[in-house]
């Protein structure tokens, strides 16, 4: 669904992602993981085609770079670490935001349009909020809010930047399973940056560990989330360990 | 202390993938209410404009030669030709003049404040009024001999300003980031104005004229400024009227706007050059009325929800109301002397603006 044949972005002299290669198959949920700076943001957002790169990114078999901006919003959702959220705009509103590649320059959204909005707004739990403030809302009712918005594009490519990072523990596992319980039900692709490394292994089909803008190691949760390869990356003494049920923990660990 | 990780299968919120029951649609984001209230306010505004003034007129005198004036109505008004002729000559051109430009500022004030997301934008913010200024002066220290050219100089002053904003915004920064734009304009409107000031200290007679201009006024209209700007204001009018949807959109920032597939940048030069066109040709002819375009739409969006597809058209209608009121207190308060309208808008403007700020109680607002 998402194919990266020798992906390089630069900003002005600094090469922020380099030469990565990277297929990722339709309805796969990829976690990108890697210490701050690695490139995660970097390669999500030459995905939404918001940074220039070199090499060829294509989404369901078209270059990214060859599309209109209108037909690359109908393919790829992006949400970012820390989406804009205007305090005295309404959930509604901010919902429908969602379908404006849907709609002509000039135009406005249809009846189809807020029917699309209304029923995600259901789904997600937000179904009675529809004239609220966004300042009135909590963390977790936001987040699921921006996912709504995401949704609202009905892209089949999800593009996550630290889905969780403003929520409690709670709603951190909250949000994922959401995002998982949506990707199974329309059959979403998911690429997404996360920060929690123990989170990103119980929910991520496949990991791509990024460290200075490369690929340093791509597989299985288990493949990947290992002693060695964690601690040389994020330069941390890391233990990992499975549950009673058999999900891996990652722990960071204090240096005696 | 214990934790313990939770197991996802614990989580309590989950898509549902059927559903039963067919969820409610979004109730459509309508404008009419405020439109109609607007409207209203515009009527009783451009009735009470034509009604007061030194020459004793009824409002039904007012309403009456308007009539007469409507084609194909045949309508006799029964007001003296007098008294009919200041109506249409005098008062009725300046209620409309103000309108527009009340329109213009306010409107202009309003798409200023979504393009740049800053609630503090005004029309004023890419160099226009300083432009204007130093073109108005330009032609008022040249002579009277030149005089007919102030509008045109202003105007011309006004675009150019903006022009030059976007030209050094555009190779200082990233391209098209709003940051360097407005600052760029900050740079600009600084030199220009102090060309404009050294232009007017070496011509100190012409102080008085220069600072007359500055202050905004609407004394001399007459049907043929209205002409004059009409075209300016209806394109500028409709385009933004046109961009009232990508307003909201540019809400969420360039990168996400530019993400839901809208060209940000290409967007925005465009409600910048409809934004500047129409407070160019306003101050061409009414000097620099400040304050409209941050009071009137702060007042709609803290009366109304915030959404630009209410904001842009009350705006406009709302400025229109606003001017003509300040211009009949600008003319009535000290008659038959007049206030600049300047003063009027600020004077006003800026308490009541404090007012609806406070009985709303609502902090940040773009």
């Amino acid at each position: 669904m998402i194919a990266f044949e020798s992906v390089t972005v630069r900003y002005d002299m600094v090469t922020a992602l380099s030469d990565l290669t990277e297929d990722i198959g339709s309805g796969e949920w990829v976690g990108l993981i890697g210490p701050n700076g690695a490139g995660k943001t970097t390669l999500l957002r030459a995905v939404a085609r918001l940074l220039p790169h070199e090499g060829e990114i294509r989404v369901d078999g078209v270059a990214v770079s060859s599309l209109s901006p209108k037909r690359l919003a109908r393919l790829v959702a992006y949400v970012p670490q820390q989406p804009e959220l205007p305090p005295d705009m309404t959930v509604g509103q901010y919902v429908l935001l969602g379908r404006t590649p849907h709609i002509a320059y000039f135009g406005f959204e249809t009846g189809e349009d807020r029917s699309v909005c209304g029923e995600l707004l259901g789904s997600l739990d937000l179904a009675t909020m529809a004239e609220r403030r966004l300042s009135t809302l909590s963390g977790g009712e936001l987040q699921r809010l921006v996912l709504a918005r995401a949704l609202a594009q009905q892209a089949p490519v999800l593009l996550l930047d630290e889905p969780t990072s403003a929520l409690d523990l709670g709603r951190r596992v909250e949000a994922l399973e959401l995002v998982d319980a949506l990707r199974r039900e329309r059959g979403l692709t998911v690429l997404s940056a996360l920060h929690d490394l123990t989170l990103a292994g119980q929910f991520a089909d496949r990991l791509i560990l990024l460290g200075e803008g490369r690929a340093v190691s791509t597989g299985k949760p288990d493949e990947v989330l290992t002693e060695e390869s964690l601690g040389r990356h994020f330069g941390a003494s890391v233990r990992v360990m499975r549950s009673d049920v058999g999900d891996l923990i990652v722990i960071p660990q204090r240096v005696r | 202390m214990s934790t313990t990780l939770p197991r996802h299968e614990d989580a309590p919120v989950k898509a549902r993938a059927v559903r039963e029951e067919q969820l409610p649609a979004l109730r459509p984001v309508s404008a009419r209410g405020p439109v109609a209230v607007a409207l209203g306010a515009l009527l009783g505004a451009v009735l009470l404009g034509i009604s007061m003034g030194p020459a004793d007129l009824s409002f039904s005198a007012a309403l009456r030669v308007l009539l007469s004036h409507v084609p194909l109505l045949h309508f006799h008004s029964g007001v003296s030709r007098i008294d009919s002729d200041i109506l249409w000559q005098i008062r009725l051109p300046r209620v409309v003049l103000g309108g527009l430009v009340g329109a213009m500022l306010a409107g202009g004030g309003a798409a200023f404040q979504g393009v740049f997301r800053n609630p503090l934008a005004d029309p004023y913010l890419l160099g226009v009024a300083a432009g204007a200024g130093l073109g108005a002066t330009a032609v008022i220290v040249a002579g009277p001999r030149l005089t007919q050219l102030l509008p045109l100089a202003a105007f011309a002053g006004a675009v150019g300003a903006v022009t030059l904003t976007y030209v050094v915004g555009a190779t200082v920064g990233r391209q098209g980031a709003t940051v360097s734009i407005v600052l760029a304009g900050v740079a600009v409107a600084a030199l220009l104005t102090a060309i404009q000031t050294f232009l007017q200290q070496q011509h100190a007679q012409d102080l008085q004229s220069v600072y007359a201009w500055i202050l905004g006024s609407l004394t001399v209209s007459s049907w043929s400024d209205v002409v004059l700007i009409l075209p300016y204001v209806a394109v500028s009018a409709a385009v933004l009227l046109a961009h009232r949807r990508l307003l909201d959109v540019l809400r969420v920032g360039e990168d996400e706007a530019d993400s839901l597939g809208v060209r940000s940048s290409r967007v925005r030069i465009t409600i910048v050059a409809a934004a500047t066109l129409g407070t160019a040709a306003a101050v061409a002819v009414s000097g620099l009325i400040g304050f409209v375009g941050i009071i009137v739409p702060h007042t709609v969006r803290l009366t109304t929800n915030a959404s630009y597809r209410v904001v842009v058209p009350v705006s406009m209608i709302g400025g229109a109301a606003f001017l003509i009121l300040a211009d009949v207190a600008a003319r009535t308060v000290l008659a038959p002397s007049e206030i600049p309208i300047g003063v009027v808008t600020a004077f006003v403007g800026a308490p009541f603006f404090l007012f609806v700020l406070r009985s709303r109680r609502v902090g940040r607002s773009t």
